[in-house]
């Protein structure tokens, strides 16, 4: 007889698992091939032990019995619920058959390549996509409202984004020489207790607060940061950018901002026509003049002074260019036109927001956001750090540029403590964000001319290279401009989840010629695929992480049947649609990726993990100063102009407003008070469990005793106004349709709105259609609409519509 | 006398953030069927004056609670107290704790069963 052994094995989280953005260092147990148990790496820098509920049941999850373990056919109609095993070769060989068919008679752009949240994913489904030769990755989510249209927004003005600083770039953390603790944090729409998205470990802020760190929180709901919070500004939902409108109106006209930083840094003393209300271009003022290079007014000289955008600086190096007031530009035509600067149009913009206005259509108290504005501004340093809540609204660039100008404007732009530019460690791309260019790209730029959105949409043609959801969801159904003839859908869940409207995207799956579905279950939405392929979990693959420091490897520990990793499986897929792919072993491409690095796959794996080093661009601080952002070496930003950019000269150039505002969402009782008489309360969604991420765990029995029900959050005064009790099943209704949720008296919702969970689904009830894992009954996405994307193409109306509420009947209840 | 009550488990209840990690640290390293474990994680929302209110969860070690001594022998911490995402949970002697406790307001010191 053998005595079986438990051997420990390190390795770092990302999905599929936990289904967080990941980067946590675990200890895998494991016994005869099995995980017997998991625990937090106390070495690993960026966890120090700790590790979240979700990762902790990795046992139930790995080894659970409804786990997707060989391929799947499906042998009766969509819905019905009826599979049968099949081989990996027959599941590839249909595949590659079946796509090649498409291929060929509709063109490769006739395939969509559907991606869920920020797993270990995107580059391997861009591989796919593209060595396929379709440019359409889509993230399902309506105005792709998540994180990627802040990306977007932020590379807009600033180039790179930035992130708050919990000195994450350092093996030695907070005792890293030189980095400071914040002061103050705004935590704008996050909530703390639930999850890490964003690549960012949450609980980090508690070790900040523990350090001394005040909180501002921007939040209608009591999170738990708002119970701790200095200052807690509960606003209504959809005005979060009239409040940092507030905001920037305390800290400029209270003189609280850093004049050198908006003098050297920004644009602020571009001119701009008073006539077109254009910025004026060298092209305007010089015959020979280039339409990159903006102009400013030298005080010295008096005269024009041209930014070079080439250099990043003024052509004269002396000059000492106005920041306010009216001057009289000659034209190249010898025409006079009085000119004023950005800054005097970005304060124009900002004075339209007294306090006293943005009370009223905030609901926030005058004082509070006096009080919580000077605080943040003069804190030193200051951090911001913000949730998904900025993207869920269709007028966010306006929105986040404001938030991004504050950091901006109160000199708290990568240093210590602040908002830090956030880059791949060494450059090195193991994620493919929205605008990052991958290891495998599209063959040629005509193939990407027909990403759906990109010829409608700025973000979408500059940084956010997916096709545009709602667009490719209309697109199924008209055809028009081309056909779609088949999706790839990969751990994404666009039934119970990412989709909108869920009753229009099962209408959208039942057109479509081909469907296949990577996942570790069945869902709501594999049910309607073709062929299902079962992937491996973060313990079963050999993986890389680099979003954004360290730079890490994910180590395989142990195999699951015949589950293969998201990359094996897209890399052998790859190979076959591509016949000039240039890698032979899946081995030889994350050699190549790795390459900034300076190391290889098997050189990282033994170190485990990498942290950059001074001088390197994934090292902060002020690295704008030091020449590190650019690729010319010249110290500036990323952006059109080399600075950051107070007025978005990309904005200008594409007929959106350059400078942030509040614009009031589709669906509010400010907007709609026709709809306000039948549905009087405010629908927010999204609220996060500490259990779930998104659609997931609710079969592992550990999690979902922690939040058993789908829960709607109801001030006790509203439901006792309603005849509702604590507990009771309800029905939220709207003019799209109804959902089924327990209500929990609580006041930590104000009592004009409620706030339900999201992404419900019962996997314990059938699969087959009508059924569909009682996904119909309690999915909120149901009352929420497509199509309200803003106007540049990003951000949607996901936590802010409106709703009314009831019992349900004896007989609904018991129903199940 | 009775057998001596020598350790416990601090709570810094300021700091808890309802992630629930513990529950399901127990549940793993004890082997407790969903349902069942040493330590559940409670909700209490307290409404102060001028409508304001004060969010606290509170972890309570159960029936089941051992202080994980199997894992305290080897030198290790209980799992509630290694894997706790706020880190605030302290295991130690019981005057230490209470010490501790003396320094910091919003403090519960558990003896469990």
């Amino acid at each position: 007889m053998t005595v079986s052994q438990t051997t420990i094995h390190k390795t770092t989280t990302w999905s599929p698992g936990p289904g967080c953005h990941g980067g946590c260092g675990v200890l895998a147990h494991i016994r005869d091939g099995k995980l017997v148990k998991i625990e937090g790496d106390p070495d690993h820098p960026m966890n120090q032990g700790r590790l979240c509920a979700r990762v902790l049941a990795m046992t139930q999850y790995n080894n659970h019995p409804d786990r997707l373990r060989y391929p799947e056919r499906r042998v009766g109609k969509r819905g019905e619920g009826k599979w049968e095993r099949i081989s990996w070769d027959e599941a590839l060989d249909e595949i590659e058959t079946r796509m090649n068919k498409i291929r060929e008679e509709y063109g490769p752009e006739s395939m969509v390549f559907n991606v869920g949240t920020g797993r270990d994913i995107y580059s391997w489904v861009c591989m796919l996509a593209y060595a396929y030769g379709s440019p359409n990755v889509m993230f399902g989510l309506t105005g792709q409202a998540c994180y990627g249209p802040r990306l977007a927004a932020v590379a807009t003005i600033q180039g790179d984004f930035a992130v708050f600083d919990a000195a994450q770039w350092f093996e030695d953390r907070y005792d890293h020489p030189g980095y400071k603790v914040p002061e103050c944090m705004i935590i704008w729409g996050y909530n703390i207790h639930a999850t890490c998205p964003d690549n960012q470990f949450g609980h980090w802020i508690v070790d900040l607060m523990k350090k001394g760190t005040k909180i501002i929180c921007i939040d209608p709901r009591l999170s738990w940061f708002g119970s701790r919070a200095k200052y807690h500004l509960r606003l209504r939902p959809g005005t979060d950018s009239a409040l940092v409108m507030g905001l920037l109106n305390v800290i400029i006209s209270s003189g609280h901002y850093d004049r050198d930083f908006v003098a050297k840094w920004t644009n602020a003393a571009h001119l701009i026509r008073n006539d077109t209300g254009r910025l004026v271009r060298e092209r305007d003022i010089s015959t020979t003049g280039a339409a990159k290079n903006f102009v400013a007014w030298d005080t010295i000289g008096n005269h024009p002074v041209v930014g070079d955008t080439g250099r990043v600086s003024y052509r004269d190096e002396k000059a000492l260019p106005i920041m306010s007031g009216t001057v009289e530009v000659p034209l190249s035509d010898g025409t006079m036109v009085d000119c004023h600067t950005a800054w005097d149009a970005f304060c124009k913009e900002v004075d339209q927001y007294p306090l006293e206005k943005v009370e009223s259509i905030t609901g926030v108290p005058a004082k509070e956001i006096e009080k919580a504005a000077l605080f943040y501004a003069k804190a030193k340093p200051a951090a911001v750090h913000w949730g998904v809540a900025v993207d869920m609204t269709p007028a966010l660039t306006p929105l986040v540029t404001g938030i991004t100008a504050l950091w901006a404007l109160t000199g708290n732009l990568d240093i210590p403590g602040g908002n830090v530019f956030a880059r791949f460690a060494f450059d090195v791309v193991s994620y493919a964000l929205p605008g990052t260019k991958g290891a495998i790209k599209l063959k040629t730029q005509e193939a990407d001319n027909l990403r759906i959105g990109k010829d409608k949409y700025m973000p979408l043609e500059k940084f956010y290279w997916r096709s545009q959801t709602d667009m490719t969801l209309d697109q199924i159904f008209s055809e028009d401009p081309y056909p779609i003839k088949g999706m790839w859908i990969q751990t994404a869940g666009i039934m119970q989840g990412l989709g909108m409207d869920p009753k229009r995207w099962k209408k959208a799956l039942e057109k479509l010629d081909f469907i296949v579905a990577v996942d570790v279950f069945q869902t709501p939405t594999t049910q309607f695929a073709d062929i299902v392929l079962p992937a491996a979990t973060f313990l079963e693959k050999d993986s890389f992480r680099s979003w954004w420091v360290p730079l890490q490897t994910i180590n395989k520990v142990l195999e699951t049947d015949e589950a293969r990793s998201d990359p094996e499986i897209n890399f052998e897929l790859a190979k076959r649609f591509d016949p000039d792919f240039e890698f032979e072993t899946l081995y030889d491409l994350y050699d190549e990726i790795l390459k900034p690095s300076g190391m290889t796959f098997e050189e990282l794996q033994a170190k485990g993990w990498a942290y950059p080093p001074e001088g390197v661009s994934s090292c902060p601080y002020r690295r704008h100063e030091k020449g590190l952002l650019r690729p010319d070496k010249r110290p500036g930003f990323r952006t059109p102009t080399g600075l950051f950019e107070i007025y978005s000269t990309l904005r200008e150039e594409s007929g959106l407003e350059p400078i942030p505002h509040h614009e009031e969402p589709p669906f509010t009782p400010v907007s709609r008070p026709d709809l306000a008489k039948d549905y009087p309360l405010i629908l927010s969604t999204g609220r996060r469990s500490p259990a779930f991420f998104h659609t997931e765990h609710r079969q592992i029995p550990w999690l979902r005793d922690i939040d058993p029900d789908p829960v709607v959050e109801i001030h006790p005064k509203t439901l006792k106004d309603h005849g509702i009790g604590h507990g009771e099943w309800i029905w939220i209704e709207n003019w799209m349709g109804r959902a089924r949720f327990k209500a929990k008296a609580t006041p930590v919702v104000p009592e004009w709105m409620i706030m339900a969970a999201h992404g419900w689904w019962f996997p314990e009830r059938k699969a087959a259609e009508p059924d569909l894992y009682g996904m119909w009954q309690s999915n909120i996405n149901q009352l929420l609409p497509m199509n309200q994307q803003g106007k540049d193409g990003m951000g949607a109306p996901i936590k802010h519509s409106m709703c009314k509420i009831y019992k349900c009947s004896p007989e609904e209840v018991n129903h199940g | 006398m009775g057998k001596k009550h020598e350790y416990g488990l601090l709570i810094d209840y300021e700091y808890c953030t309802g992630c629930h990690t513990c529950q399901v640290a127990c549940a793993q390293e004890n082997n407790w069927p969903a349902g069942m474990g040493g330590i559940r994680v409670n909700e209490i929302v307290q409404t102060l004056p001028k409508d304001k209110y004060y969010l606290t969860y509170l972890p309570f070690p159960t029936e089941l609670c051992v202080l994980c001594t199997k894992r305290t022998k080897k030198g290790l911490k209980p799992a509630c107290v290694q894997h706790c995402m706020a880190s605030c949970i302290t295991y130690g002697k019981v005057p230490e704790l209470a010490d501790q406790m003396m320094k910091k307001a919003r403090m519960v010191l558990w003896v469990p069963k």
